[in-house]
């Protein structure tokens, strides 16, 4: 069985671990900073950069707004064009649908491309228990599976491993699924490309079935479109005699001509490119040419609860760019596996609890992942404000239908906020303050504040507080 | 013009100097400010761990301490944002019109403290004299939340003697997020930790900010790692004079020295 984020502890336990592994946060630091300097530079390039925000923005909102009907547009065209449309309300019936497909054309290896809502789902494992394997193309999606790993960023998964940790990989697993890596495989870029060449062209040719995702689904023509930097998409979308390709409600632009808006800002923000090198786009079906079956899957499992929250229903605006997590002071400690899920940085930690609710315990910790510093909020291409989105969805946790709570803090909270209310109290509060600072321990807090202090020294408390220092000397005039 | 100083309550209780020097510096500026001893918390804390009620609790607790006030000058861009940035949100959201309508009265008239100098006294020579090496953190809230551009840069640039020097990576938060670093001591720590090494990297005797909150952070890990760079508020820097001379206990800058 794949490797699954099920069962995956909150975020501050697994953070633990991934902040002291060295080898992880040097990977992780070197590999954002790069992309974020790449970034900065080509953003810097375009003087329209607001103004194409705006308008991906607006786009999306529209699409929001009116989602019910510009599906029933996009079932319409791709039925026309000879696609079959189905629906899936959740994970379990997206991945019944795509297993049913699948066994039907009687394949036993199928191959994938730009899934990270088949990761979402859990489809490795649903067709892996009917005996079908799934073989991932993407490179780097397909060193995640080589390596039994799980994805740590939505655009670059395997960003968490160097180079030699990839070779190593390569070495020891991929005999065990096809064409085995070239005898004296180096750390080599060059030669790493060459052997996964390789290794996917024999997956290439030999596939009948194609799972994919899609980054875009135009509603005006049906069409869909993949954006990638590899051309296995390409591969994968076009050799195949079936295609089923699983999109998100969420992916939809209205007409043709909105690609414009996005595909000017996704490479440019996603990887810092001018323009991505493979933009791949499909319709239905055409005889003699491409694959002769296709499949479109359009996939629930959580969006619509997210679009009934009114604060939070723009994160699905998100185009999967990955440039909050690249810029995250938080991410850039833990890297993506920590967040529990296909989607890290700050989009995941919105974007999960937005998708299943904020009340169990993994989900509940992940609005809580941010210092709130607001990064992501400068680098979104369509303006999501995580800030508020994270303000909001703690507010759920703490004071709402949540089963997860938090009676302690809540009390705490309501104590402090009692005092600070009442001046009498106040005073007395910052009084006693003051008479107890030579007694608060220098190096180790007590109970919930110890682990700030695991690593920090307390600040003094000053005998006289600045109110008491008024009421001696009048402000300083006496 | 009837002038208030919220000092906030992390300054009131741990930070009291920073109240102080706000008091003097604003007093040689020719500002005559009060201190409303009903003031206490501006209810960050609440607001960013979730608790919306409690934060319109201490909004309305605001508003009564400061309505009779033309201005209110907080020392602190996180504590100073949040009449704008969250009151009538919070106020909103228990469904207390009348405290949206006075918190939008309100708001525009707080002002932090650097912004309060260069917009409304028009002042950037603030007659300060520091001849330290400084460096400076521009803190979250300070970038973001209430904005507050280049102005601190503009203040401590024109402080006679000074010695200033940029911080590496200065954008990146420090890791504090108020109850974040108690949530997330692991992740907290690390972020800080690097922030105390760009510190380090450019050899100030001191580090200026205009949040205690963030300089307490960053300055708990530089005493804990037994490194001697003092925290101190930006204020604190403006407040001191060329008749006070060279502050006590640090180094004075080499330029300054050659004199």
């Amino acid at each position: 069985m794949s490797r699954t984020f099920v069962g995956w502890p909150a975020f501050p336990e697994a953070a633990v671990a991934a902040t002291s592994d060295e080898q992880l946060r040097a990977n992780v630091t070197r590999a954002t900073g790069t992309i974020r300097a790449k970034r900065a530079r080509l953003v810097a390039e375009r003087p329209d950069w607001e103004d194409l925000r705006d308008s991906a923005a607006a786009l999306k909102n529209d699409v929001l707004a009116h989602l019910d009907s510009y599906l029933l547009q996009v079932e319409q065209k791709v039925t026309a064009a000879g696609g079959a449309v189905h629906w899936a309300r959740d994970a379990a019936e997206a991945n019944r649908i795509v297993t049913d497909l699948v066994r039907a054309t009687g394949e036993r290896e199928i191959v994938k491309v730009k899934s990270m809502l088949t990761e979402e789902i859990g489809l490795d494992n649903a067709l892996e228990e009917v005996g079908i394997s799934a073989r991932e193309t993407d490179l780097a999606a397909a060193i995640v599976q080589l390596g039994d790993d799980l994805p740590s960023h939505v655009v670059v998964p395997a960003l968490h491993r160097n180079r030699a940790e990839i070779r190593d990989i390569f070495v020891r697993e991929m005999g065990r699924h096809g064409r085995p890596a070239p005898e004296g495989l180096t750390d080599d870029p060059p030669q790493l490309a060459e052997a996964a060449r390789l290794h996917m062209r024999e997956k290439f040719l030999k596939a009948k079935v194609a799972v994919s995702g899609a980054n875009f689904l135009v509603a005006e023509t049906g069409t869909a479109v993949v954006v990638e930097s590899e051309g296995n998409g390409r591969m994968c979308l076009t050799l195949a005699d079936t295609l089923i390709s699983l999109v998100g409600i969420e992916k939809i632009v209205p007409r043709w001509q909105d690609l414009e808006v996005f595909l000017q800002l996704l490479a440019r923000n996603a990887t810092g490119e001018r323009m991505a090198p493979y933009t791949t786009t499909w319709t239905g079906v055409i005889p003699g040419d491409g694959p002769q079956t296709f499949h479109l899957v359009l996939v629930d499992n959580g969006r619509t609860r997210a679009l009934a929250d009114e604060v939070g229903r723009q994160a699905l605006r998100c185009i999967r760019c990955g440039a909050c997590m690249n810029i995250c002071p938080v991410y850039e400690r833990t890297g993506g596996q920590a967040y529990g899920s296909v989607y890290p940085g700050p989009i995941g930690a919105i974007l999960n609890p937005l998708l299943k609710g904020p009340d169990d315990p993994q989900t509940a910790s992940l609005p809580y992942a941010s210092s709130l510093c607001g990064a992501c909020n400068d680098v979104c291409p369509v303006r999501i404000r995580f800030t508020d989105v994270l303000l909001e969805l703690r507010h759920q946790v703490a004071e709402g239908d949540a089963k997860v709570k938090h009676p302690a803090e809540k009390a705490a909270l309501r104590a402090v906020g009692a005092v600070m209310d009442h001046p009498a109290a106040w005073n007395a509060a910052v009084r006693a303050a003051g008479k107890a600072g030579p007694l608060v321990p220098k190096n180790r807090l007590p109970g919930p504040l110890g682990g700030w202090t695991d690593s920090r020294r307390t600040p003094d408390i000053p005998k006289e507080s600045f109110r008491a220092w008024w009421k001696r000397t009048e402000g300083g005039s006496r | 013009m009837r002038t208030a100083l919220f000092v906030t309550c992390l300054n009131d209780a741990l930070f009291p100097r920073s109240g102080q020097a706000a008091v003097s510096l604003l007093r040689r500026l020719g500002v005559e400010v009060d201190f409303p001893s009903g003031q206490s918390c501006c209810g960050q804390m609440h607001w960013n761990t979730g608790y919306r009620a409690e934060t319109a609790r201490l909004a309305r607790h605001f508003v009564d301490v400061f309505e009779g006030y033309d201005a209110v000058v907080v020392p602190s861009a996180s504590c100073g944002g949040m009449p704008a940035e969250a009151y009538a949100l919070a106020a909103e959201s228990v469904g207390d019109a009348g405290l949206v309508r006075d918190v939008r009265a309100l708001a525009p008239r707080v002002h932090e403290l650097t912004t309060y100098l260069t917009d409304v006294l028009r002042v950037e020579d603030v007659g300060a004299y520091f001849p330290h090496r400084v460096t400076y953190h521009p803190t979250c809230h300070s970038l973001r939340a209430a904005p507050v551009g280049d102005r601190p840069y503009r203040l401590l640039r024109a402080v006679r003697g000074i010695d200033f020097v940029e911080l590496p990576a200065q954008e990146e938060c420090c890791g504090f997020g108020g109850t974040f670093s108690v949530k997330n001591p692991a992740v907290s720590g690390a972020m800080n930790g690097d922030k105390a090494r760009h510190v380090l990297e450019t050899g100030a005797a001191v580090l200026a900010a205009v949040d205690n909150s963030c300089l307490m952070n960053i300055g708990g890990r530089l005493a804990r790692d037994g490194h001697g760079v003092r925290p101190m508020h930006l204020v604190e820097i403006l407040a001191r004079t060329p008749e006070d001379g060279p502050l006590p206990g640090l180094p004075v800058a080499a330029t300054e020295a050659n004199r």
